[in-house]
């Protein structure tokens, strides 16, 4: 029986990460239902918020699908959408587009998908280029050392540490397709953390480490190294230059609304902008708003 | 007076209907307890293998499963599947951990057979069953925040999240079972055989060496295979304390990363039914194939070394 136990167990701990990971689909009779479509990156902290939300105002329903800024947004052109998910505005024409159908588009910044380069607070590098990261970052590329980036560390610190994400987060995929481009791959080797809060954590133990998270996440054992942005200019990562669109790894993370919201809409917007709603919306390693 | 028997006859019959009823029914919860490991197990087996089925009928390269490094399953443009990195990782993980584990626990399980007695005895015993009982993610703290600055103050290595990390972490883990058994195994040898070796003049080192360690060989054997077992399995601390890389580790320094802890990290945040959460299934069972060798394997030879002390 014992021995049975021991084969048993790790058996039945697989068997409950499957069993936990399975949706529950919600009954919604009697209900209000608001309709939330769009934006990949914002789905998973779309259905947090939602879940969450679910627990708090049983009466309020929220749908949550992705399929892309792109769905959303025609969606909310349609005005078959309540809230549409974006991590790009809206161009100009598409708002035309909207108005036509006697929709007026009204922009929320719920976040920042700002990802921050971390390194140790002994490392003095200056900046980092794009380029430079995707080097360090990706398949094929020849950065090892950080002599090679003319930063002087101990000689057991010189090689770069890659501090890098399990393959299925959303930070992995963010910063892969900003810094690493569409077909670009990691290199393999890297330390792979499993939450944002864990990279940083690694990289203050690290003197020769280099990671990427959320920049919600900084304490005083890291740096955050400036990145170079298109106009060649070294901007540190804060949620200002993630707003005005200068640090180049951030992106605001959009909710549209059809008009000034109202009502259940508008209850559920405020509680996606309050502490609880930020708080799931960091959880998730985006920056808040506030 | 016949009336009076009569009561007395009925209130044994209803006694006895009672006793009968109640025993059919403890028997039935018995039985039901007897059979639920069987239920749960081939349930496990159904589900394990129904979930991770469609990748090896599908998707599955063995050549790529089993002979690349290369693991990247959510690559859009390319994605591999080669788990050859971390087979690497959890065997060299798991072959230090049995370097390290192996002398402690045969050490220790001699000591309490063979000359601890009365308080030392009981305490030791105690003891060791308490470090079994320490949580797996207890032990991945550990070695997350304090093996981690050691080995790098120690080794002057970069990183302290790596295979000797891991190993040690896990040996330490696997050790008191392994002491457990094997106290098991030598505390089965007959008291009649030491003391004829003693009437032979032996010392008590010459005893353990030629008589006591042969004799319980087949259970130290198991002993060392199940800690094998244990320390093949685990995830927790393994995940958080071997650095979690895809490397084909050439030094103890290296991070290394194991099975287990790779379906641990993906599993929960992969969708139902893609390739990526059926290939962690396929992982799940080759695990399971392992563990279910190895132990088949250690009852086996208990089971030889039972046979022959019986002859």
């Amino acid at each position: 029986m014992a021995k049975l136990s021991k084969l048993l167990l790790p058996a039945l701990a697989l068997g409950l990460i499957g069993l936990s990971s399975c949706g529950r689909p919600a009954e919604g009779s009697g209900r209000s239902i608001i309709r939330n479509i769009g934006s990949d990156t914002l789905v998973n902290v779309a259905q947090s918020w939602s879940e969450a939300y679910g627990t708090v105002h049983p009466e309020t329903q929220v749908a949550v699908s992705g399929g892309g800024s792109g769905t959303g947004i025609s969606a909310m052109i349609d005005g078959t959408v309540d809230i549409a998910n974006s991590s790009r505005e809206m161009k100009s024409q598409e708002i035309e587009a909207a108005k036509k159908n006697g929709v007026q588009p009204l922009k929320h910044v719920v976040g920042f998908d700002a990802i921050a380069v971390y390194v140790h607070k002994d490392n003095p590098i200056e900046k980092l280029t794009l380029a430079q990261l995707a080097s360090i970052y990706g398949e094929g590329g020849n950065i090892t050392k950080w002599s090679q980036l003319g930063v002087k560390l101990s000689a057991k610190a010189d090689n770069i540490v890659r501090i890098s994400r399990q393959n299925n987060s959303g930070t992995y995929s963010y910063f892969k397709s900003v810094v690493l481009g569409k077909a670009g791959e990691y290199k393999l080797g890297s330390l792979d953390m499993h939450g944002s809060k864990d990279v940083v954590e690694q990289v203050s133990l690290t003197v020769g480490a280099i990671g990427y998270s959320g920049l919600a996440y900084a304490n005083d054992h890291v740096r955050m190294v400036p990145v170079v942005n298109e106009s060649g200019a070294a901007v540190g990562p804060s949620v200002e230059s993630a707003m005005d669109n200068s640090y180049p790894i951030a992106r605001p993370l959009l909710m549209y609304t059809a008009g000034e919201p109202t009502g259940k809409i508008k209850e559920y917007m405020d509680w996606i902008l309050s502490d609880e709603g930020q708080k799931i919306l960091r959880d998730k390693g985006y920056a808040s708003v506030r | 007076m016949v009336k009076k028997q009569k009561i007395e006859s009925g209130a044994l019959a209803q006694s006895v209907n009672r006793a009968w009823v109640f025993d059919r029914v403890a028997k039935g919860i018995v039985f039901i307890g007897g059979i639920s490991a069987i239920v749960f197990i081939i349930s496990i087996f159904i589900f394990i293998f129904d979930q991770g089925m469609g990748f090896i009928a599908e998707d599955l390269k063995p050549g790529e499963f089993f002979g690349s490094e290369i693991w990247r399953p959510t690559s859009e443009s390319n994605p591999t599947y080669g788990i050859l990195a971390l087979i690497a990782g959890t065997a060299s993980i798991t072959g230090l951990a049995m370097l390290v584990s192996v002398p402690f626990s045969l050490g220790a399980a001699v000591f309490i057979s063979e000359f601890a007695t009365g308080r030392v005895k009981e305490g030791l015993k105690v003891l060791i069953e308490l470090l079994a009982a320490i949580p797996s993610v207890v032990w991945g703290f550990i070695g997350l925040s304090i093996m981690n600055p050691l080995i790098v103050q120690l080794f002057d290595v970069p990183i302290g999240l790596n295979m000797l990390n891991a190993g040690i972490i896990l040996g330490l883990m696997a050790a008191p079972i392994m002491t457990t058994i094997a106290e098991d195994a030598l505390k089965a040898v007959p008291d009649g055989y030491r003391e004829a070796a003693e009437a032979m003049g032996a010392t008590r080192w010459q005893v353990i060496r030629r008589v006591v360690l042969p004799s319980a060989r087949n259970g130290l054997g198991a002993a060392i295979l199940l800690g094998v077992g244990r320390a093949f399995g685990e995830t927790m601390a393994v995940l958080m304390a071997s650095g979690h890389a895809i490397n084909l580790p050439t030094s103890p320094f290296d991070s290394v990363r194991a099975l287990t802890a790779t379906i641990a990290a993906e599993l929960g945040e992969t969708a139902r039914g893609s390739t990526h959460y059926e290939a962690l299934f396929t992982i799940g069972i080759f695990l399971l194939l392992i563990t279910l060798c190895i132990n088949l394997l250690a009852d086996l030879v208990i089971r030889g070394g039972w046979k022959r002390r019986k002859l």
